[in-house]
């Protein structure tokens, strides 16, 4: 069918709006990647645009000497393992059991669940919990705390339900296969797919969270990489202390302006991670939302 | 002599219960006549299931359902050394010194500002891009929009308010040196320390990293257009426009409702990360949100059941929003949550 007049700019519209939203979405994170490896006083004097300028690691040497950056580093690693297979194994569990029909009281536990999605008891009253508990300041908490997830164990029931047929466990169990050994020989080697969205899901959770150190955790070298991100680069002080070095003359300067641009070099040593492994997993993180649509 | 009894229960069976019987049943259905299992039986028979459930369970009624309870502390004067049983009850007092509060009117109104503020900006926009995104003829770049714009969901609270604080920075932020360049601003920036800044920043923060992430469940919902519809409309010589409006629009409405639904019943629920980390001295006037004094009355002061009185006053409005807007959806078409 041949275009009309209307639709062909229609098309032009749209890739400039497109275009637009493309340019306002990547600009920032590309800006923090070129001015992370720029000269601080170019940066902060607002010649680096769109390339680096004066081109150097400097900032990264300084990160890289930041011990405590490391030790939140070496922290959330643990935390975002242990809880990845705390969560995902909890989750697999608790879905694949709700996916078959022989489990009486589904109902009654599906209600059970759901509940708490809409209803919670708030900070508050889980804070003295915890403490009543005696894990303030265990980093244990931090693994517990948002393990098991109502939402990713629906995903996880509606993903067996539609994939695993009935049938295949009522031949396994004629042949005297129990669940347990069903779920593990059967079901876990059918699931990559949702296995990998759910250990997706829980890793990215655990490595960006910092809201539980902050209330739960107190000594410092428990801290995770957001805690000491957070000291670094969202200081309230940040803006006071530009003013303060206004009054003070440029000459005192670069190493001031080093700790400035050290913020981009940390942002990018923080987020690379997942942003690097983004691409290649992509394809997952949008299956999860489309199984997690499903129910909706 | 097995098989014929089978097929009478199963039609039995269906008579009763609409639906039929599985296999299972019917091989485990006898000439007795008795073609159920016991109670007892049968929940014996896949004990291995509630140990999988056991975890979850336990979890959420432990982390949850127990707080649940501890609401009641809102109801008293919670004291830690007496415990919540041992402490003493002040019915509503709680809740009328929060709102005889000076900060009530304020919080308050901060709350509702800046969460409608972020609905009415944040919730059309990701429908707007994935239209958008599903009409556009090059598929390549299509792919590469949707790689770049779901990339800052991704990005963690504390890295997204850095990069607000660093690029926003007075004197030394790209923002500002780029207004200056065009001669838009002289001097600092000053959006930062700036209380009537605080909600557009807070806002389009919030939308520049949920936008591209937000409309996966559109471009989802539109998957499911059928492709008939385009042509009969190409046919009926519909442009482009027309058939987003005629046939994309309204394949998507029933999700749009949905999901209008749930937000509104969010609608008390800002997002208390972001406004913490965003907060400063002096934009307090407008970011200080119920959330956020919660954290400060109840775990900076200890002022326990005050602080979860001022909670669970917040849940509630949550509640009746959620009731509220489902009300006014039922009525007006045939989509609600209930």
């Amino acid at each position: 069918m041949k275009k009309t007049h209307f639709d062909f700019w229609f098309d032009i519209v749209l890739y400039i709006v497109l275009g637009v939203i493309l340019f306002l979405i990547a600009y920032p994170l590309y800006f923090v990647l070129i001015a992370s490896v720029s000269d601080p006083i170019e940066v902060t004097s607002g010649r680096v645009m769109f390339y680096p300028v004066k081109f150097n690691f400097d900032s990264y040497k300084k990160v890289l000497e930041y011990k405590q950056l490391w030790i939140g580093y070496r922290n959330t690693l643990i935390y975002t393992t242990a809880y990845t297979l705390l969560s995902v194994a909890i989750t697999l569990m608790a879905g694949y059991a709700l996916s078959r029909k022989e489990l009486i009281g589904k109902n009654i536990i599906m209600a059970y669940m759901v509940f708490t999605m809409f209803f919670s008891g708030g900070l508050i009253p889980t804070y003295l919990l915890v403490r009543s508990l005696g894990l303030l300041g265990n980093p244990i908490i931090i693994i517990i705390l948002g393990s098991v997830n109502v939402y990713n164990i629906i995903i996880a029931r509606t993903f067996i339900q539609s994939t695993i047929p009935d049938e295949l466990f009522e031949a396994a169990s004629m042949d005297g296969c129990g669940h347990a050994r069903f779920f593990f020989s059967v079901v876990l080697p059918l699931s990559p797919a949702l296995i990998a969205v759910l250990v997706l899901f829980a890793a990215v959770t655990q490595w960006n969270s910092w809201f539980n150190a902050m209330i739960y955790l107190t000594k410092q070298e428990l801290m995770p990489l957001q805690m000491v991100l957070r000291d670094i680069i969202v200081s309230q002080a940040t803006f006071l202390r530009e003013m303060a070095m206004d009054t003070l003359g440029e000459d005192f300067a670069r190493e001031a302006l080093l700790a400035e641009t050290m913020k981009y070099s940390v942002i990018v040593v923080a987020s690379l991670p997942i942003l690097v492994l983004y691409p290649f997993l992509q394809k997952y993180f949008v299956k999860g939302m489309m199984i997690g649509s499903l129910k909706q | 002599m097995r098989y014929p009894a089978s097929l009478i229960l199963d039609l039995i069976y269906t008579k009763i219960t609409g639906r039929r019987m599985n296999v299972g049943m019917l091989q485990k259905g006898t000439i007795s006549g008795y073609y159920r299992k016991p109670f007892y039986l049968r929940i014996l028979e896949s004990y291995q299931l509630y140990l999988f459930l056991l975890p979850a369970v336990l979890y959420l009624f432990i982390f949850n359902y127990i707080p649940m309870a501890g609401i009641i502390i809102a109801f008293k004067d919670f004291r830690p050394s007496e415990g919540i049983f041992g402490s003493s009850w002040v019915g509503m007092q709680n809740f009328i010194r929060f709102f005889n509060m000076p900060m009530f009117k304020v919080i308050l109104r901060n709350t509702l500002a800046l969460s409608i503020y972020d609905l009415i900006a944040g919730f059309p926009l990701p429908i707007i891009l994935a239209l958008l995104l599903n009409s556009c003829p090059s598929l390549r770049f299509k792919k590469i929009v949707q790689t770049v714009t779901y990339a800052p969901h991704f990005i963690s609270t504390v890295v997204l308010v850095g990069m607000i604080n660093i690029l926003f920075a007075p004197s030394y932020g790209i923002v500002g040196h780029l207004l200056r360049s065009l001669g838009l601003i002289n001097g600092p920036l000053y959006v930062l320390n700036d209380p009537a800044w605080f909600p557009h920043l807070y806002v389009w923060s919030g939308v520049w990293a949920s936008i591209g992430w937000s409309s996966i469940i559109y471009l989802g919902a539109l998957t499911g257009v059928d492709l008939n519809l385009y042509e009969a409309a190409e046919i009926d010589g519909a442009n482009k426009l027309q058939k987003i409006l005629h046939i994309d629009l309204p394949a998507i409405l029933p999700t749009i409702v949905i999901l209008f639904i749930l937000n509104a019943g969010r609608i008390m629920n800002v997002g208390f990360e972001k406004v913490f980390l965003m907060q400063n001295a002096t934009n307090l006037s407008t970011s200080e949100v119920i959330s956020t004094y919660v954290y400060k009355t109840g775990i900076g002061q200890g002022s326990y059941s005050l602080a979860t009185a001022i909670g669970l006053f917040n849940s509630v409005i949550n509640f009746i929003m959620l009731v509220f807007v489902n009300r006014i959806a039922r009525r007006l078409g045939e989509t609600s949550l209930w």
